[in-house]
């Protein structure tokens, strides 16, 4: 017998649709988005200082490195402390063409995509055999290994660094870093809209699943490798395109900086501050730490920034281990009794 | 027909043989009884055939085909659920959620066309309302109660329409009438036509469920037919009781 009235049923699950049963709110949602970034843009050009433009790369591409961990991290639940490897391999494969071959940015990012997702597919399908701690020793174990072989290159500069020279005009945008921080911006747009697509989708629901309980959802028909290989390659193609611009912004890279402790534990700490299960979570995460941070640097000295960090995640695992999110959601529920 | 059929199965942890050489053949439409003292090898069978352990001899076939060397999602493809002696709820999913995870990953793929939103919100509310837990369908399954944790293990397991299911301990540590809720559960999922292997120590549950009992000792079958027969067979007893 089937029941045809289900109200309730309907009316609770539409509150948190998970099977992308709206399709047009994913469209309203993309103009949204883009809304919201052409107004940031504008609104920093209204500002009209060119610093502005350097602080908010920084904290844009937290935004996108912390969304992109949370594709793997927070909804698979596989914690990835190589971070700074994905985002390192995007940011060399923009130095290896820049000798090559030089190429438009635009194109740069898709190589840095190509280069970190298939990193990430080797990786996943090397380590994803190890659930939880080792796991992510794995990972920290990968950009190590990374990070030497990067240091033994010499084309790309070894470990004395390569130098990019920034030109200093672009026709779309005038000064470059305006150039740089609208492609960061497009990629946050990316991957906003990509973490939400997934989230609301049957990928989406198979993520939690392998979170919650890998046998189970194994038991459920969740082909589970091939949906963790696929997080893998997407959380690591999108730290690719956020390293790729990079070499452009900084202008010289050595691989201690590619491949800096600040990444790995910036892209863990914001989602885990902001909340994993839902792309808010690292959105907020990354605005509110990163710009802490640019505060900090500006105020106080650049190396308090990975103090700051430390002492909210602490505070945060203890008062609200499920983040600002979680923080938020449990209120609102609080008061729906 | 048969629908499952185990031949010469064997697993062996080490040194500790925990099955030797297990025959076991159960017909389209059945329900069989698995009993056995704790240790006696119940779940690794479970394990063996649903694919979370690979057994070392012998074959599992299922629907006429060999299914050896095949991943339990693969299984589950085919038609194979089960129930897990601990409850394992996805616990960040409401109870209604949980049965989404088998309808989009176990039913979807065998149809022609998806189902749509709509169709996939009446499975989910259909199969709630036939285990009873229609009121908590938006519920988290940590607000569960033991028995209703279990009732939605069995539908989770239901969602997959699958034609065997295989109930590990679904009844252990709930109360008589609980239990009888379970029982009465079970045996009408076996009037829709699924064949079902429970796995059970409560003899009160496998005597009014089984048609069919298996008894397993130190991972050997001991004891297979008429559950009647079967509790007084002079092994059995001894394996129970002692001597």
């Amino acid at each position: 017998m089937l029941i045809r009235s289900s109200p309730r049923l309907r009316q609770e699950t539409n509150r948190e649709p998970r099977t992308g049963r709206n399709p047009l709110s994913q469209y309203l949602f993309v103009l949204i988005v883009i809304a919201c970034a052409v107004v940031v843009f504008f609104g920093a050009r209204a500002i009209g200082n060119d610093y502005v433009f350097f602080a908010g790369y920084t904290v844009l591409q937290y935004v996108v490195l912390a969304t992109a961990w949370n594709i793997l991290g927070g909804y698979t639940g596989y914690v990835n402390f190589g971070s700074a490897a994905f985002f390192a391999m995007g940011a060399y494969a923009t130095v290896f063409f820049h000798k090559l071959f030089p190429l438009p940015i635009p194109v740069l990012i898709v190589i840095g995509a190509i280069v970190s997702g298939l990193v990430g597919f080797g990786m996943g399908y090397l380590t994803l055999r190890l659930r939880g701690a080792f796991f992510a020793i794995a990972t920290l174990a990968l950009a190590v290994v990374l990070q030497t072989f990067v240091v033994n290159w010499d084309y790309v500069g070894g470990s004395r660094g390569a130098y990019i020279i920034r030109p200093s005009e672009n026709v779309l945008t005038g000064p470059y870093i305006q150039y740089l921080f609208l492609l960061m911006l497009a990629l946050v747009v990316l991957g906003l809209v990509c973490a939400r697509g997934i989230e609301r989708s049957q990928l989406g629901c198979g993520f939690a699943a392998i979170r919650d309980d890998e046998l189970a959802a194994e038991a459920c028909g969740v082909p589970t490798l091939r949906l963790k290989l696929i997080a893998t390659t997407v959380s690591g193609a999108l730290m690719g395109m956020a390293g790729a611009p990079f070499p452009y912004y900084i202008g010289y890279l050595q691989p201690s900086s590619a491949f800096g402790l600040e990444y790995a534990v910036n892209s863990i700490a914001m989602p885990m501050i902001g909340g994993t299960t839902s792309w808010v979570g690292p959105l907020i995460g990354a605005i509110l730490l990163g710009s802490l941070q640019q505060i900090a640097t500006v105020t106080i000295s650049s190396a308090v920034n990975l103090l700051i960090v430390g002492l909210l995640l602490v505070g945060f695992v203890i008062i609200a281990p499920n983040g600002i999110v979680g923080l938020v959601q449990d209120r609102l529920r609080g008061k729906d009794k | 027909m048969p629908l499952l059929e185990v031949a010469g199965l064997s697993k062996r942890f080490g040194g500790f043989v925990a099955l030797e050489g297990i025959d076991l053949t159960v017909t389209e439409g059945e329900r069989v009884g698995l009993i056995g003292p704790n240790g006696s090898g119940k779940s690794t069978l479970v394990n063996c055939i649903c694919g979370t352990l690979a057994n070392e001899a012998g074959t599992v076939r299922f629907d006429g085909q060999t299914i050896d060397g095949l991943l339990t999602h693969e299984r589950t493809h085919r038609g194979m659920a089960r129930s897990f002696q601990l409850p394992r709820p996805f616990l960040t999913l409401t109870v209604a959620d949980n049965l989404r995870v088998p309808l989009l990953y176990t039913v979807n793929p065998r149809r022609a066309h998806s189902l749509r939103p709509d169709e996939i919100d009446e499975r989910c509310a259909e199969l709630l309302r036939l285990v009873g837990l229609f009121d908590k369908a938006a519920a988290s399954p940590r607000d569960l109660t033991q028995v209703d944790m279990r009732k939605l293990e069995l539908a989770r397991a239901m969602a997959a329409e699958p034609k065997l299911l295989i109930a590990d301990e679904a009844m252990a540590g709930l109360s008589q009438s609980e239990v009888d809720d379970i029982v009465a559960l079970l045996i009408r999922l076996n009037e829709r036509g699924i064949t079902i292997v429970l796995i059970e120590h409560i003899m009160r549950a496998v005597m009014r469920f089984s048609q069919r009992l298996v008894v397993l000792v130190s991972g050997k079958k001991i004891a297979d037919g008429p559950p009647a027969d079967v509790v007084c067979d002079a092994e059995v007893e001894r394996a129970y009781i002692g001597q």
